[in-house]
């Protein structure tokens, strides 16, 4: 958003700046149990993102005051290095990195089953490595794959996904220009399984047509995410039984 | 061979028509109950499980367990069993006689416990009692932990896992329900005794475990032999 450009975004092909379709997502591969220390945790890359993200507890709240005596507290944390963007990030937190904190603790607390934990929080620690434009959904799919594995129980999975109006036209999984240069950009997080929805946010402008068509290509791309997502969580198992087996 | 049984994602529905869902799912809709976790589905005499991969350990009352003592006071020790939750003991729950005050001596800072989970309230809390058969002061050995879903996998049917690995090692192990396992003996045979634990960790998911678990042990007993001769 923000800066108008002369710049194409989208060809006369209709194709956009990387050479997508508008309904294209960027490659996406994820991996768990990268971490020995944490309880459980996930790699995701995804276009140009790399994210890595630990998941600790449950445990007891600490500080007292910030424990709920009949559910636990989700305390995510978005982190950006200081070498994730093109001009060095100045470290530590901002404005930005703790609204989007806020925002995936709440996501995530509408599908962890929190109130079996009363007193504890689960620590969701997400650093962003290198960023291309929506970190906070990748990160938030990341999350909620790293929470699966570390056995935590939950409703659903979270899936995240972004779409976006670029030229005047609505695609799905915006880019790094495409989010620079676009007009609207629209994450949001969904219950893989129901389809609720557990975070959205809008920064541009979308008309209740354009915001209908960018939630249907979303809710589209979630099937698509979300089988990545069982895929990164359950072919390890499956892959060291083939292994076994051949034996 | 190894085969795997069915993996399941939280939320994925569960067919309740090859038993009554118990452990481990959720009500997903009228007639509909989903998976909460993300592991193997488990059927056995009429009730289907899930059980994770992972996960913490939450105490259940009559749970055996082994804890590490993090903490003394006046008249409790603060244990710590491997749960999100610390659990306490109280001096009347031991077999000694302890003075208020003066139980530093009785257990110290990191020994470890074989004990019986007591109570556990609805916020979590519990306490643990070392007064009963076979409850006491781990003294010696080593412990190693694994996850507290994979426990009923270590133990096997009626004890045959645990049993097996006993003899085969000649070492005493003593199971907490908690995932932490104490294993005294030959320092030689506890390294085995441990090498077979993680085996079973690993592999927990899959089925015939207990027959390849048997060639493992043999194959090293064989081996030790060779090395001797």
């Amino acid at each position: 958003m923000g800066t108008a450009s002369d710049i194409k975004l989208i060809d006369e092909n209709g194709l956009r700046i990387d050479g997508r379709s508008p309904t294209e997502l960027r490659p996406l591969k994820i991996e768990t149990d990268v971490l020995d220390r944490a309880d459980g945790s996930a790699y995701i890359e995804w276009g140009g993102n790399k994210i890595l993200v630990a998941v600790y507890g449950p445990r007891e709240a600490y500080p007292k005051h910030t424990q709920d005596i009949d559910k636990a507290v989700i305390k995510a944390r978005y982190n950006m290095s200081a070498f994730s963007v093109d001009e060095r990030k100045r470290p530590g937190p901002d404005r930005r990195s703790v609204e989007i904190s806020k925002v995936i603790s709440e996501a995530l607390q509408a599908a962890v089953m929190v109130e079996q934990f009363p007193r504890a929080q689960i620590d969701v620690f997400i650093e962003v490595l290198q960023a291309d434009a929506g970190t906070r959904i990748a990160g938030l799919t990341a999350s909620s794959v790293a929470l699966a594995s570390a056995g935590i129980p939950m409703r659903d999975l979270v899936v995240g996904c972004a779409a976006g109006k670029v030229d005047g036209k609505i695609v799905l999984d915006l880019g790094k220009e495409e989010d620079n240069f676009g007009q609207a950009d629209l994450p949001m997080g969904i219950l893989a399984r129901s389809g609720k929805i557990v975070l959205m946010q809008m920064d541009g402008d979308l008309t209740e047509d354009e915001f209908n068509q960018a939630t249907e290509l979303i809710m589209d791309a979630t099937r698509r995410i979300y089988e990545i997502q069982r895929e990164a969580l359950a072919g390890k198992y499956r892959a060291m039984a083939i292994e076994r087996g051949g034996e | 061979m190894a085969e795997i049984k069915q993996i399941v994602m939280p939320g994925d529905p569960i067919d309740s028509s090859l038993g009554k869902p118990r452990n481990g799912v959720y009500k997903c809709g009228d007639q509909q109950f989903c998976s909460e976790y993300f592991g193997i589905v488990q059927i056995s005499d009429q009730s289907i499980d899930i059980v994770p991969f992972a996960g913490p350990y939450f105490p259940r009352r009559g749970d055996k367990v082994i804890g590490k003592v993090i903490e003394v006071g006046p008249s409790m020790w603060t244990v710590d069993i491997n749960s999100p939750y610390y659990t306490l003991l109280h001096m009347n729950d031991t077999p000694w006689r302890a003075n208020a005050g003066n139980i530093k001596k009785l257990l110290g800072v990191g020994d470890y416990v074989y004990a019986k989970v007591m109570t556990v309230n609805e916020i979590k809390e519990s306490w643990i009692t070392l007064k009963d058969v076979g409850l006491r002061k781990l003294e010696g050995g080593h412990i190693t932990s694994i996850p507290a879903p994979k426990v009923p996998r270590i133990i096997g049917k009626g004890g045959s896992m645990v049993n097996m690995i006993k003899d085969a090692t000649s070492t005493r192990i003593v199971v907490g329900q908690n995932g932490l396992i104490w294993v005294d003996g030959e320092p030689e045979n506890v390294m085995t005794a441990i090498s077979a634990i993680k085996m079973v960790e690993r592999e927990a998911h899959t089925t015939g475990l207990t027959d390849r678990m048997q060639k493992y042990l043999e194959e090293i007993r064989s081996e030790k032999n060779g090395n001797s001769i």
